[in-house]
């Protein structure tokens, strides 16, 4: 089996207001199959051996939907591979000898917490500023009681299936958080049940991400080549309609 | 003595008759209760989305960065409900027996059909958050059939289903944050709960962020902190799924259920070496279409594609003519551990089984395959390298989920006053094996419309407690041991990576603990374990403070716990010497190799009683008794 020898730099840094910078580790006969995580876990175990402290970094279901894994790998939020996040990149895609560079998402409303962690409760209070349906438990009716088109659900699943993780702000060069924004709202604008909240929802959420200090969109579709899910930049031309729709209803 | 607290009348009628009676709370009084809910995953958003409408002051705690990242959002396949969309003859009353049958009658008749009535309340509420679930071209909702039953009332988002509720739930919960009815605290772990004159009063936290301790006042508290399979090392859980919570509240008097109950899945991707880290779950839909074989001859090191069809051993088709690939999870793991016991397995490793596609491409050509599949075999070879198109998948089973949790009474309270458990953490309705797509309906039954009618009963006693000061000698202490613990840890300055031990110890459990048991193996095991928690306290070296983020020493205490809680899930398997759903048994077996249940002296729950460091744990029992189903011995022959 192949093996890996490796040359790592990795963003550290103490604390949101500590300075970082990058410094370089040694992992070797690292197995081919190891999981990008799986290879930061080794050098950590290391780490620890030689009693330094370990590397900072946000992971949890590692199998590609929580969403919380977060790195720029050789400058590519996630890395190498399209449509995967970090904790599904194998160290197959790796050459014996390559240097990887290793930083946090770099975007100004995302405060670098330790090393490669990053604040991204922007995006939680995005969608409390309106990315829900105002329904009350127990006054739903039922379930097959609004029919609704496949060909719509399945639109607005391509919308939900967002996981949240900050991507696309990484990719951006404005740190926009558009594609994020643009994905809940398209998903409750192309379902019926979103109809009655529908102008303030967008109205609100636009409002709260500009708040958060994201930018503006570049409009050139580097959140969509690095977003782990692939959602389509489509999402941003319909948030942006939708936002025109109601301030011209008022 | 335990009191389950069933509500009298016959079994169709308890909980609509409970609803009736359980006393209210006044809106005026809601607003002056304090309830703390643990964990926002499926069970603990809901909950406290819905508390906070009703009008109760809600305070949630989740240790990821955001509500929306519990691991609920993993699950694959779906969520059951018995709306009989399909027409074909489901019913409350199927699903219920469903779920009694496939717990190998080792859970509660009461809990169960409650949860099969308002099954059908969870999909309405879903829909109208805007979950998009699959849908008929005419509009309706899609359901697909899903492990061993013989309706289709599994509703699904494509293979996320686990995500499309949990954002669901996640919505409802930012909802009541903007209105400042839920204050959400991310990045915070659960370190101990407070009992002040045997009620549960509040909770320890520490901000993982800052490493404050910080104490909460509740005048209940909700767990809702998910299961322990990590207590495996591997396992299908999220890396930070954790007992931590659980087991704080059994140290403070909560009875544990049913420890050792664990379900391990068949078809997830194999260990591939020393490092891995996490295992993960193909769908078991797989084996709808694909074969399961090992070679005939032991160490047969050819390509699967070289071994002839005759010297295929397409074990579980002949062992179980009649259920073939499709004999329920329990039933297929065990097979395959058998086989790879014996020699037979495949791989680098040998602890691998082949599932093969080859004649489903033959049948249905390789497009119908691609459509039903393809993004499973996508993940897979993104994981493994290999395409399945070709090469038929290696696949061992996982630990997945546990059955047990802390024992709950009708109202999902625990044994301690005020203090409640709900979704996996606790260990109600799936008995010895749970069904697949029926952990998503419990999570959301008990959050959404369980415990905000039964919390009622308890609160409505506590209208005139106010909210009481958090320097009370009790939470002094419990914050005191919490600290104590981690600055014992960080100057421990032993050798030792807290990994190893968790990786020592998850191998243990698997041994000993896993697909079979024994008494001999059990009864080593628990000598096993106490060494090695002699040796981490010793010898574990946690480097890093206290007062900064410090993930290895919050894996420290997980690890700490874990280990303890190893052992009694031990003590829990030694103890129940009959084989029933996910645990077998050696001693309990037929002539065939086949689970034997023995309903003489073993239907009941145990529940387990923490009497101190220095003393064994004593077990207590409730006793299950069937007055709807008659209880038989599974048979998939």
């Amino acid at each position: 089996m192949a093996e890996l020898n490796l040359t790592l730099k990795i963003w550290r840094q103490d604390g949101p207001k500590d300075p970082g910078g990058f410094k370089s580790y040694t992992v070797n006969r690292l197995n081919t199959h190891m999981s990008f995580l799986e290879m930061l876990d080794v050098l950590n175990e290391q780490l620890v051996n030689t009693g330094d402290e370990p590397v900072a970094f946000d992971h949890d279901c590692r199998e590609g939907i929580c969403g919380m894994c977060s790195m720029v790998i050789n400058g590519r939020p996630h890395g190498p591979l399209e449509g995967t996040t970090t904790c599904q990149l194998h160290m197959r895609y790796f050459n014996d000898g390559d240097t990887i560079t290793i930083e946090p998402w770099r975007a100004k409303p995302f405060p670098i917490l330790k090393d490669l962690i990053v604040d991204r409760t922007p995006l939680d209070r995005i969608i409390q500023a309106g990315g829900f349906v105002s329904v009350n438990t127990g006054s739903a009716p039922d379930g097959n009681a609004i029919p609704i088109g496949k060909e719509i659900s399945d639109e607005a699943f391509d919308a939900a299936a967002c996981i949240g993780c900050g991507a696309c702000v990484a990719a951006c060069k404005n740190a926009s958080a558009s594609l994020f924004v643009a994905a809940k709202i398209s998903q409750l604008a192309l379902l019926p049940q979103g109809q009655p909240e529908r102008e303030e929802r967008v109205v609100g959420m636009v409002k709260q991400m500009d708040e958060e200090g994201f930018g503006h969109c570049t409009n050139t579709g580097a959140c969509e080549a690095e977003c782990p899910k692939e959602i389509s930049v489509d999402y941003i031309r319909k948030m942006n309609w939708e936002f025109h729709r109601a301030n011209v209803k008022g | 003595m335990l009191n389950s607290r069933i509500p009298d009348g016959p079994l169709s009628e308890k909980w609509t008759k409970y609803k009736s009676k359980v006393p209210l709370v006044s809106p005026a009084n809601k607003r002056r209760l304090d309830v703390i809910v643990i964990g926002t995953g499926l069970a603990g958003a809901s909950a406290a989305s819905s508390m906070a409408e009703m009008g109760y002051n809600i305070k949630t705690f989740c240790f990821q960065d955001s509500p929306r990242r519990a691991h609920s959002i993993a699950a694959q396949g779906g969520i059951n409900a018995a709306k009989n969309y399909q027409n074909d003859g489901d019913s409350i009353y199927r699903l219920f027996y469903d779920t009694i049958k496939g717990g190998d009658y080792r859970s509660r008749e009461a809990n169960v059909h409650r949860l099969a009535e308002v099954s059908s309340n969870i999909i309405d509420q879903c829909v109208a958050q805007g979950v998009p679930f699959a849908r008929e071209y005419g509009g309706t909702l899609d359901n697909r059939s899903f492990g061993g039953v013989q309706v289709s009332r599994t509703f699904y988002a494509r293979g996320q289903t686990g995500q499309q509720l949990l954002l669901g739930a996640y919505s409802a919960l930012s909802r009541q944050i903007a209105k400042g009815s839920v204050t959400m605290y991310n990045r915070h772990e659960m370190l101990d709960i407070v009992v002040v004159d045997g009620k549960a009063r509040g909770v320890i936290v520490r901000n993982l962020m800052t490493g404050e301790y910080e104490r909460h006042f509740g005048h209940a508290v909700v767990l809702a902190t998910g299961g322990y399979g990590n207590v495996f090392y591997l396992s299908t859980n999220a890396m930070g799924s954790n007992v931590t919570a659980a087991w704080k509240a059994y140290k403070k008097g909560a009875m544990f259920g049913n420890p050792c109950f664990t379900q391990i899945h068949p078809t997830c991707i194999p260990v591939s070496g020393e490092y891995q880290s996490k295992l993960t779950l193909m769908s078991e839909s797989l084996r709808n279409d694909g074969r399961i074989w090992v070679p005939k001859k032991k160490g047969d090191d050819r390509r699967p594609r070289d071994i002839p069809e005759d010297e295929r051993d397409y074990y579980l088709e002949r062992r179980y003519p009649s259920f073939g690939n499709l004999v329920p999870r329990d039933v297929a793991s065990r097979a395959a551990k058998e086989r790879c016991d014996e020699g037979f397995g495949v791989g680098s490793t040998k602890l691998a089984v082949y599932l093969d596609f080859k004649d489903a491409i033959k049948r249905l050509g390789q497009d119908v395959v691609s459509a039903r599949y393809g993004n499973l075999f996508e993940m897979y070879e993104k994981i493994t390298g290999d395409d399945p198109y070709t090469t038929p998948m290696r696949i061992y089973p996982a630990v997945h989920y546990t059955m047990g949790g802390l024992w709950v009474d009708y109202n999902l309270m625990t044994t301690v006053p005020g203090l409640y458990a709900i979704g996996e953490c606790n260990f109600s309705d799936h008995g010895a094996n749970r069904l697949g797509a029926s952990a998503l309906m419990q999570g959301l039954a008990d959050g959404y419309f369980v415990l905000p009618y039964t919390i009622g009963e308890y609160l409505s006693n506590d209208i005139r407690t106010p909210a009481m000061p958090t320097d009370h000698e009790e939470f002094d202490k419990a914050e005191k041991d919490a600290r104590d613990r981690n600055e014992h840890l960080l100057n421990n300055d032993g050798s030792r990576s807290v990994e190893s031990f968790h990786r020592d110890l998850g191998h243990i459990m698997w041994e000993n603990c896993g697909m079979a048991r024994n008494e001999i193996n059990l009864t080593s095991a628990i000598s096993e374990i106490q060494s090695l928690k002699k040796d981490f306290w010793e010898k574990v070296r946690v480097p890093g403070r206290d007062d900064v983020l410090n993930p290895e020493l919050e894996k420290a205490g997980r690890v700490a716990d874990f280990i303890e809680l190893g052992e009694l899930m031990v003590r829990d398997a030694l103890d129940r010497r009959e084989s029933c759903g996910g645990h077998f048994r050696e001693e309990s077996q037929t002539e065939e190799g086949e689970a034997k249940r023995d309903d003489e002296n073993f239907t009941f729950s145990s529940a387990w009683e923490y009497k101190g460091e220095a003393t064994e744990p004593t077990r207590n029992k409730e006793e299950l008794t069937f007055d709807t189903v008659q209880l038989t011995q599974r048979s998939y022959k």
